[in-house]
């Protein structure tokens, strides 16, 4: 259980802004953090981290962390932090980053074995991908076996097929390391497809908290649509199936039934549209 | 031209080589310290302590070489402290050359390490801190094996600047050969005593060498950058 209750007086883009947050998270769960750039997300990350001051108490497992006496450095936390610009030591071999961490060469393989980079072990950081820098940091990230992982936006310098694998192997290493983790993260398909719950955050506070689907659904007018999108998760609930699609930014229910359903798989980009509704087209004041 | 060559006296250019390598040493070591922590620093005394590294620049030599000389000197409290009870003579002499050289050259070292810190990704360091690694550990494993080119510049620029120090080592020094009388001081004398032969030949020599060594970090800063492609 982490118990979060910080204040912090931060210069976002719109002046002078309070980052207030109270918050207590569950042990193992996977929280991903929203909002619009500015809202303190990263600052967020950074104070549990131990890598900015704040005022408040940070309280993990009965380990405290933050209170008004003490702040424990970074350095002592073990905690796991994933950069989006990966943030490798380029003077190092790829095994090298992870025992940079913790000595410990079965862990390192393993978990280059897990993310399919175990072949590249002796490379340098400068000759890889940018998918490959990024688990590798993931893989460094997890050396310390961490209590908590802290990831700010992992994936958004990814591209789409690379952002899907990487985010299986985070749910996996999340899930076998047990961890408590949380994400700052935009797209919608991640958030729902990695986490258990949702913070939006905005001008320092936290506007909605929830589930993925409550969070990011939004209901469409009844304009006549075509859609395209991806096929995230079909769901049997009674007789009928709900298919959940995400399109552009958002993520919108479709109903199914059985015959439709079982043509469909998950992750095919599939399109969404309707006929039952009139096109209505209005001129548009200029 | 080869018996001139045989009458040239090259031990200036040996003493000003160990002043400029010791130097170089001795500010290596501090320079690393006083770089990263400027670097790292957010205090706000943070300027006045740059300006004081930086001020031997703009400094005239002569400046540095009388206040030296004030501090140092048998007459004052210091000089008077250090030879009493170590035996020490720290002025017009090889000792008082190092000391006045390691104030003169101390902005060579320290700016290039500490643009070369500066330029290194927050991230990075701060990922080394995660891993639980202490300021010192991040220090020798991470930062300085990613500066190499700041490294190279700091060091050979360090020493070719006190190769080509003049005014400092001849306040402090006097002019004694074979203890302070360096390659510089030498072709200083010379001139004054028209020997424009001897001079000619030992400027070349100096002319050549700072050539070859600044030819040598230029080669070696080009080459690291192909390798690391820059630090990202």
């Amino acid at each position: 259980m982490i118990e979060i209750a910080i204040e912090k007086e931060l210069l976002g883009s719109m002046g002078k802004m309070d980052l207030s947050i109270n918050l207590s998270i569950e042990s193992q769960s996977f929280v991903a953090l929203s909002g619009q750039s500015g809202s303190g997300k990263t600052t967020l990350l950074r104070i549990l981290a131990g890598l900015e001051k704040a005022k408040g108490k940070i309280v993990i497992d009965d380990e405290v962390w933050l209170d008004a006496k003490n702040a424990l450095p970074p350095q002592q936390r073990g905690i796991g932090f994933v950069f989006q610009d990966y943030a490798l030591f380029p003077n190092m071999s790829v095994l090298d980053n992870l025992l940079f961490v913790r000595n410990d060469k079965k862990l390192a393989m393993s978990l280059l074995e897990m993310t399919e980079m175990s072949e590249l072990h002796a490379r340098v950081p400068l000759s890889l991908s940018g998918g490959q820098k990024q688990r590798v940091s993931l893989c460094r990230a997890m050396m310390n076996r961490p209590k908590l992982l802290l990831m700010d936006e992992p994936l958004s310098a990814l591209d789409p097929s690379m952002r899907t694998k990487l985010q299986h192997e985070i749910l996996t290493l999340h899930k076998e390391f047990k961890t408590t983790t949380l994400m700052v993260s935009h797209d919608p398909s991640e958030i729902y497809r990695l986490s258990n719950r949702v913070i939006v955050l905005s001008q320092g506070k936290v506007i909605q908290d929830g589930d993925a689907k409550s969070v990011l659904l939004r209901t469409q007018g009844s304009q006549k649509f075509s859609f395209e999108g991806e096929l995230l998760d079909i769901v049997k609930v009674d007789v009928i199936y709900i298919a959940i699609v995400s399109i552009g930014q958002q993520i919108v229910e479709v109903v199914l039934d059985e015959s439709e359903a079982k043509d469909l798989y998950v992750g095919s980009i599939v399109s969404v549209s309707t006929k039952a509704f009139a096109p209505i087209i209005q001129s548009l004041k200029r | 031209m080869f018996e001139t060559l045989k009458l040239i006296e090259f031990t200036p250019f040996l003493l000003s080589f160990k002043l400029a390598g010791i130097t170089t040493a001795i500010l290596f070591t501090i320079g690393v310290f006083l770089a990263w922590g400027l670097s790292q620093s957010t205090s706000k005394f943070k300027p006045i302590l740059e300006s004081i590294t930086a001020l031997p620049i703009v400094l005239p030599p002569s400046v540095i070489g009388f206040y030296v000389l004030f501090t140092l000197s048998h007459n004052s409290p210091l000089g008077a402290f250090v030879y009493e009870y170590f035996g020490i003579k720290m002025v017009f002499n090889f000792t008082g050359l190092v000391i006045a050289s390691c104030f003169y050259s101390l902005p060579f070292m320290v700016q290039p390490l500490q643009s070369g810190f500066e330029a290194l990704p927050k991230n990075m360091l701060e990922a080394s801190y995660i891993a639980g690694k202490s300021k010192l550990v991040t220090l020798f494993k991470v930062a300085l094996p990613n500066i190499k080119p700041s490294l190279m510049t700091a060091i050979v620029i360090t020493f070719a600047h006190t190769v080509g120090e003049f005014g400092v080592v001849l306040m402090v020094g006097g002019s004694i050969p074979g203890q302070t009388k360096t390659a510089a001081v030498s072709i200083y004398e010379m001139v004054e005593i028209m020997n424009y032969n001897a001079a000619h030949i030992y400027s070349g020599i100096m002319v050549l060498i700072s050539f070859l060594v600044l030819l040598l970090v230029y080669i070696f800063n080009r080459k690291q950058k192909h390798r690391l492609g820059g630090v990202s």
